[in-house]
């Protein structure tokens, strides 16, 4: 990992009127990094996610992020044409539903190169070469390449959304319970997958999902929220294996042993 | 300007001089920002809307007493659409009309350019049923706004990629998206492809009204209109295998016409105008002699 981290997270705020979404959460991220952010429904963790992504504006407190200049730039003081294509190159965004994040009623290849389309690639032929290496990569056979994403499973819409935020080659990626409603064997080859992906691309991301073994295969670092505050803060294993707070050790202590 | 209407109880060219100052000005901003859609306050007409109100309300703004007007609907200065626009202006302003494309100051059209090249100083009326290029692909107005103002058209590539992964090839055939100085990408209302490389440099004023829709554009003479394409399925107009069966034209775009219920038929061209003029010059199609058609 490098010196600089990639994102730095300052005091982050956000107030549904009088009621918390989240409160004063710090962290720094540095480059080919997984965070995962765990906590029960309610505890803040998508409105962290979404102030984080630029998708809400957080009450108070800063995010800073390194641009590929290696210049650090507040994400909110920047014009909303740049945060737009800060979020089509150098991010992805895994929504925990596929419909989402996808375009439903166009094909597997034109959902993974709209991006290409969107920073001014213009040759059908190239376009189309990188949605079959990508689909290649997340395991979607070539020849679905024209079929569209409401005739594929739910697992398979799951990784072609992958694919389609990882083609410009992003830095950072959010996941918001990236295997959420997905049976279970299903879900540990996906989380095989986006573990290879992390891996190989050196890509940073922050996880936001309820599932502890999620979070202990995907992420280096982990967060627990609860009520809107960041009560723990650790390595994965750290945390999971000692956990200190009340909350996170009957967090920990309600996983379902088989 | 009354002195030149008949029918006293209206004001010439039917709409009330604030409302074409309104227009005016609509048409003033669409001039000034080329392709960018400028909302209006769009009246209700005496006619259906899909049926100009938009093209109607933008010639009765830029209508004056001195012009000649040329209405087509589909290329024919004959169709129900035309005859019926170009008689409501010459009931409610009084103007001189012509069929002829070099003879008119304003030309109104429905879904086609006249053959014959425009010159400075003419202006053509386009009426426009779905001004926006996004709508089908994004159906939030606010986000297609937002898009526009970003220049944000991966979009528009999408369409095109999903057509030539269907069908080998660009299939948008009317209503094809071009981008227009370099800037906005714009719906040329739903002409044929055909007809888009004659909106790019064009000498005449080339004005857009979308009635219902209640949105003004507009290309101002000698602007850059280009077809969006790939670079490897490069824009390409249609191309018809015989020339026109009345006078014999190839490179102008042909209607298929029903001749019985036997199978026959022929290839006419759209414009009427210019297939007559040809006529009038001695040009003989195929079928010019076997058919009803009364000699211009």
């Amino acid at each position: 990992m490098s010196d600089h981290s990639l994102l730095r997270v300052n005091a982050v705020t956000k107030f549904y009127g009088s009621r918390v979404g989240c409160r004063d959460v710090s962290f720094e991220l540095w480059p080919g990094e997984v965070l995962a952010v765990v906590g029960e429904s309610g505890s803040g963790k998508t409105t962290l996610l979404n102030a984080i992504s630029t998708r809400l504006m957080p009450t108070s407190g800063t995010i800073e992020y390194r641009m590929r200049d290696g210049q650090f730039r507040d994400l909110y003081s920047i014009g909303e044409a740049e945060r737009r294509f800060l979020m089509r190159t150098d991010w992805g965004f895994v929504h925990q539903n596929p419909a989402d994040g996808l375009r439903m009623t166009v094909s597997a290849g034109a959902n993974v190169g709209e991006r290409l389309m969107a920073i001014g690639d213009r040759h059908y032929g190239n376009i189309r070469g990188s949605a079959a290496q990508w689909l290649g990569r997340v395991e979607i056979e070539t020849n679905r390449i024209d079929d569209q994403p409401r005739e594929f499973s739910g697992g398979m819409r799951q990784r072609l959304q992958i694919a389609r935020n990882l083609v410009t080659g992003p830095r950072l990626v959010f996941m918001d319970e990236p295997t959420g409603g997905l049976d279970v064997s299903v879900q540990a080859r996906l989380l095989d997958l986006m573990r290879g992906l992390v891996n190989d691309l050196g890509l940073a991301a922050i996880v936001v999902t309820h599932d502890l073994a999620v979070a202990r295969l995907l992420s280096h670092r982990m967060m627990v929220m609860k009520d809107g505050n960041v009560i723990e803060h650790g390595l994965t294993d750290r945390v999971l294996d000692d956990p200190r707070e009340p909350y996170t050790q009957l967090l920990v202590s309600s996983i379902l042993q088989v | 300007m009354n002195t030149h209407t008949q029918l006293a109880t209206y004001n010439f060219a039917y709409l009330d001089e604030q409302t074409k100052r309104m227009i005016r000005r609509a048409i003033l901003k669409a001039i000034a920002i080329p392709g960018y859609q400028v909302p209006f306050a769009s009246r209700e007409m005496p006619m259906p809307y899909g049926w100009g109100t938009g093209g109607v309300q933008v010639t009765a703004s830029v209508l004056g007493p001195d012009d000649t007007l040329k209405v087509i609907d589909q290329g024919a200065d004959d169709t129900t659409n035309a005859v019926s626009i170009r008689a409501f202006f010459q009931k409610v302003a009084n103007v001189a009309v012509t069929t002829r494309t070099a003879d008119a100051t304003i030309i109104q059209t429905r879904h086609r350019i006249p053959e014959e090249t425009l010159n400075e100083g003419q202006i053509l009326v386009y009426q426009v049923p779905i001004p926006e290029p996004l709508r089908f692909l994004e159906p939030r107005e606010t986000e297609t706004r937002k898009m526009h103002a970003l220049e944000e058209y991966g979009l528009m590539h999408v369409k095109l990629y999903e057509d030539i992964a269907r069908n080998g090839h660009i299939a948008t055939t009317y209503a094809y998206p071009v981008k227009v100085e370099g800037r906005y990408v714009m719906d040329p209302s739903p002409t044929p492809k055909f007809d888009n490389p004659k909106m790019h440099k064009s000498q005449a004023l080339q004005l857009f009204g979308a009635g219902r829709e209640k949105r003004i554009y507009a290309i101002p003479p000698y602007t850059d209109v280009i077809s969006l394409d790939f670079e490897d399925h490069p824009f390409e107009v249609q191309s018809f295998e015989e020339p026109c069966a009345l006078c014999a034209a190839c490179d102008v775009y042909l209607d298929e016409v029903i001749l019985d219920d036997l199978g026959g038929r022929m290839f006419v061209c759209s414009d009427t105008d210019h297939c007559e003029k040809r006529r009038a010059d001695g040009h003989v199609g195929p079928l010019a002699g076997e058919t009803a058609e009364t000699a211009p």
